[in-house]
């Protein structure tokens, strides 16, 4: 019970100082506006670069490609907002694909509906494993998060290239791979089934970050550990899940590359956390942690899309600058995002 | 009003008419301000009534919307970003501005390092560092590495690096904040000492004591407002803070309840020992006020965070309301009843970047819904509650914290602490840094809620607040508790005797 009766105490005399109503647009924090305008001036650039970009076709097209790094830089909202990073989720998808892929392979169950939903659940414990090992690493080891996770960056990746021997991991059940596919090729409602498990995933993170306790102590956490500790957060607890929903979103991201291609090898995934980092920031998450924004995320995702695919359309730059391209990207963005700081 | 005429000299420094806004918010209205050569001149006010942003337009740091500065009589625009050291203009921050990692002497010449021939000349730096440490009375090591001192050294390698700077103007917000008494008495000797060569100096405090025993003159500022300047031996502290509030003060403390002596017995601490603490032990009564008194440093706060399980203890027990809590379990202890109110709210209570309803709910969020969902309207149903019962006054409830004047973050904090509703309350350093009116609220505060029954212990290194609040002060001196006061026992010359180690306790 509050007691407001003994404790309601107010000193008068002292005139409260002028209230003056603020300007809707000074409400506005142009942080959270930024990627969505940048979004909307990426697809008017590139229409006037090909007639055949803004097409209803291309589009869907550009969404469903950048599910992986959307879906896997929703993961990161969580691990930077917390304060913290991962560098190894490029490397984590290829292993956690090849693991998924051999454990397939393996025929330890004759059913193939059986056995895919089993390579399903066996994905996800993989990937939570990964999260987990990168959370436990940074934590328990007190490792700074990145060297902790560049370290597991090596080790994803040396695993992958030892599991498929420098070559290919192919899924060798035909059976399975036409129970699967659809998984990436179908669509429900209209929409490829990659689109609304971007969609699902984002409402989810959206509701787990900014409506749950969880999701205010990963945001406490990343603004003051201090702060979140004196509160009584048991603060590596919120660290290492965060971590753990990485590794999940990962997961997650493996069940729809998989039935992509039906393989994996030593190169895939390289780059993709400089992508799901760029998306992040580009979203508008602060690097230093303490304000996540995960559809600024996703919108971050798609764009760094529609950057590769208008080079893809248009003749005056080489696709083969991709990489140099997202790099500028993520340097850009900081530069905005500090500047837009100052300013509010 | 009084002008420099009257005394003869020129100032050194001036403000004329002197007006600012932020963001169309005037919080400066038409100041006047001398400051004379060879001055000790006082600026007070409560929280909120403008003597930082006068402070921070006086050395540069923002220009004022309208007036002028005169420096030596001539209108000046002063130079931006701490440039205005130059012209001998120094300030010292609130917040401190050394860099951990570098000794002490690299931080008194940081950004104007002395070379010969293009290299550092250390030995000379190290040199006049140690003349200006000397000259300031300190035995702090001219090579220790920062992150090694106390705060109370830290405060010391600022004001010498001041010194250093041959300013002409000194400007001090809050030096005293963190300092013991004897510390403050050796910087306030300097500061005499370097007054009589003719340096000047602004002296920004909420402490009217040493405003009283330090200061030439004294100017008051109200609301942004100038509202008097005039000798301090002409004031006493009663007028001063009369001045400041512009009302009649009240009684500062509530009247003292002891409890009674049978009553319940809810927090016992025996032998706590930690890396300094050692064989602390006492106990608290169901609506008592406690006081721990002692110098910065003598293992106050390691002591409690130990009991709120904030810091693990290598032996000694604490018992809550008779259930054992286990080392280093601060959320058990939170659940227990108990509650540890930090300090250090800048870097350890708030999260200055969020809006003031997470701030508040940090602790308790599992009351704003179910299964771990946050219920918006729940917060806000409590965010509406603490700021009418701690009189929060912000323009608009969605203000980060960070923006919020140090009075009200401090009842921001309070508030916090109350929502995990404890029946044990450790308040470390009530009123850190806020001004008197909210000063008083705060003590109000406390006295109502040990007579609702909770227990409260005050930790303070402002000896008249232990002194007006608590019925039971235990002393502590280098990690031990080697006194504990009663009734009138509990005065400034018994705390005193204790805390510098001419008194112990029997056995």
């Amino acid at each position: 019970m509050h007691r407001e009766d003994v404790l309601d105490m107010s000193v008068d005399g002292k005139g409260q100082a002028a209230e003056k109503p603020r300007s809707f647009l000074k409400e506005i924090d142009l942080r959270a506006v930024a990627p969505f305008f940048a979004l909307a001036l990426l697809l008017i650039v590139g229409a006037f670069t090909n007639p055949n970009f803004i097409g209803i076709d291309n589009l869907a097209n550009v969404a469903t490609r950048s599910a992986f790094v959307a879906i896997i830089a929703v993961g990161a909202t969580f691990v930077i907002s917390s304060g913290d990073l991962d560098l190894s989720v490029g490397s984590m998808l290829a292993f956690v694909a090849s693991l998924m892929i051999l454990f397939m392979n393996s025929g330890a169950i004759a059913d193939p509906h059986l056995m895919l939903a089993a390579a399903v659940v066996f994905a996800i414990f993989a990937g939570a494993a990964c999260g987990l090992l990168n959370g436990l690493v940074t934590t328990l080891g007190r490792i700074e998060p990145f060297i902790a996770t560049l370290g597991t960056m090596g080790i994803y990746r040396g695993l992958t290239t030892w599991l498929s021997q420098g070559g290919a991991i192919t899924l060798r059940s035909s059976e399975i791979q036409n129970i699967y596919r659809p998984v990436y090729f179908g669509s429900i409602l209209g929409l490829p089934i990659p689109i609304v498990c971007i969609l699902v995933v984002t409402l989810i993170a959206a509701f787990v970050l900014y409506r749950t306790r969880y999701g205010r102590h990963v945001v406490a956490v990343g603004s003051n550990r201090d702060v979140a500790r004196y509160s009584g957060i048991a603060v590596d607890r919120v660290r290492t899940i965060a971590f753990i929903i990485q590794g999940l979103c990962v997961a997650i991201a493996v069940l729809l590359y998989v039935p992509r291609l039906g393989s994996t090898s030593a190169t895939t995934g390289i780059l993709w956390e400089l992508q799901a980092i760029t998306a992040v920031v580009v979203g508008g998450t602060a690097l230093k942690g303490g304000a996540g924004r995960v559809w600024g995320t996703i919108c971050g995702a798609f764009i760094l899309e529609l950057v590769g695919n208008i080079m893809l359309l248009s003749n005056f730059i080489s696709e083969y600058l991709i990489g140099t391209i997202q790099g500028s990207i993520i340097i850009i963005a900081m530069l905005v995002q500090r500047s837009l700081t100052r300013k509010s | 009003m009084e002008t420099s005429a009257e005394s003869g000299r020129a100032p050194v420094l001036a403000a004329r008419r002197i007006s600012k806004s932020f963001n169309g918010v005037q919080v400066l209205f038409s100041v006047n301000f001398d400051l004379l050569p060879g001055e000790i001149h006082a600026l007070v006010g409560e929280n909120g009534a403008g003597k930082s942003t006068f402070v921070k337009i006086m050395s540069g740091f923002e220009q004022p919307s309208s007036g002028e500065i005169l420096l030596d009589g001539k209108p000046v625009r002063l130079p931006a970003n701490g440039q205005a050291e130059h012209l001998g203009i120094v300030i010292i921050h609130q917040e401190f501005n050394l860099a951990e990692h570098l000794t002490v002497t690299e931080s008194l010449f940081l950004g104007r390092e002395i070379t010969r021939f293009g290299v550092l000349d250390r030995k000379r730096m190290r040199a006049e560092t140690r003349r200006a440490l000397d000259l300031l009375g300190s035995k702090i090591d001219e090579n220790a590495m920062i992150s090694s001192l106390p705060v109370a050294d830290r405060q010391m390698v600022e004001i010498a690096k001041a010194i250093s700077k041959d300013a002409r103007v000194i400007f001090m917000d809050e030096p005293t904040a963190v300092l013991s008494k004897e510390e403050s008495g050796v910087l306030f000797e300097q500061v005499r000492k370097l007054r009589d060569t003719g340096t000047s100096f602004v002296f920004v405090s909420h402490k009217l004591d040493e405003v009283l025993e330090l200061t030439d003159r004294v100017t008051v500022l109200r609301d942004g407002q100038w509202v008097k300047t005039a000798p301090t031996s002409m004031l006493d502290g009663e007028s001063i803070a009369q001045l400041m509030v512009g009302r009649e003060l009240s009684s500062l403390y509530p009247a003292k309840r002891e409890p009674d002596v049978d009553e319940e017995i809810v927090l016992v601490a025996r032998g706590i020992t930690t890396g300094f603490v050692r064989d602390a032990s006492f106990e608290v009564r169901k609506g008592e006020i406690i006081g721990f008194s002692g110098l910065i440093g003598s293992g106050r706060t390691e002591l409690m965070e130990a009991v709120a399980g904030l810091r693990p203890r290598h032996s000694g027990e604490v018992t809550i309301k008779g259930v054992a809590m286990s080392s280093g379990d601060a959320h058990a202890a939170n659940r227990a009843g108990l509650a540890y109110m930090t300090k250090d709210r800048k870097s350890k209570g708030l999260l200055l970047g969020s809006r003031m309803a997470v701030n508040l709910t940090l602790q308790s969020l599992d009351q704003h819904g179910k299964l771990g969902y946050l219920s918006p309207k729940s917060e806000a149903n409590a965010l509406a509650r603490a700021m009418r019962r701690f009189d929060i006054r912000v323009r608009d409830g969605r203000v980060v914290a960070g923006r919020m004047s140090g009075g009200n973050q401090q009842k921001l904090m309070l508030a916090k602490v109350m929502e995990t509703e404890p029946e044990i309350i450790i308040i470390d350093e009530p009123t850190r840094g806020i001004d008197v009116g909210t000063k008083q609220q705060i003590y109000h505060f406390i006295s109502a809620l040990a007579r609702a029954g909770k227990s409260i212990v005050v930790v303070s290194s402002e000896l008249q607040e232990v002194i007006g609040l608590c019925t039971r002060v235990a002393v502590m001196r280098e990690g031990r508790i080697v006194g504990w006061l009663e009734g009138e026992e509990i005065n400034e010359q018994e705390i005193m005797r204790y805390s510098a180690g001419l008194k112990k306790m029997a056995g």
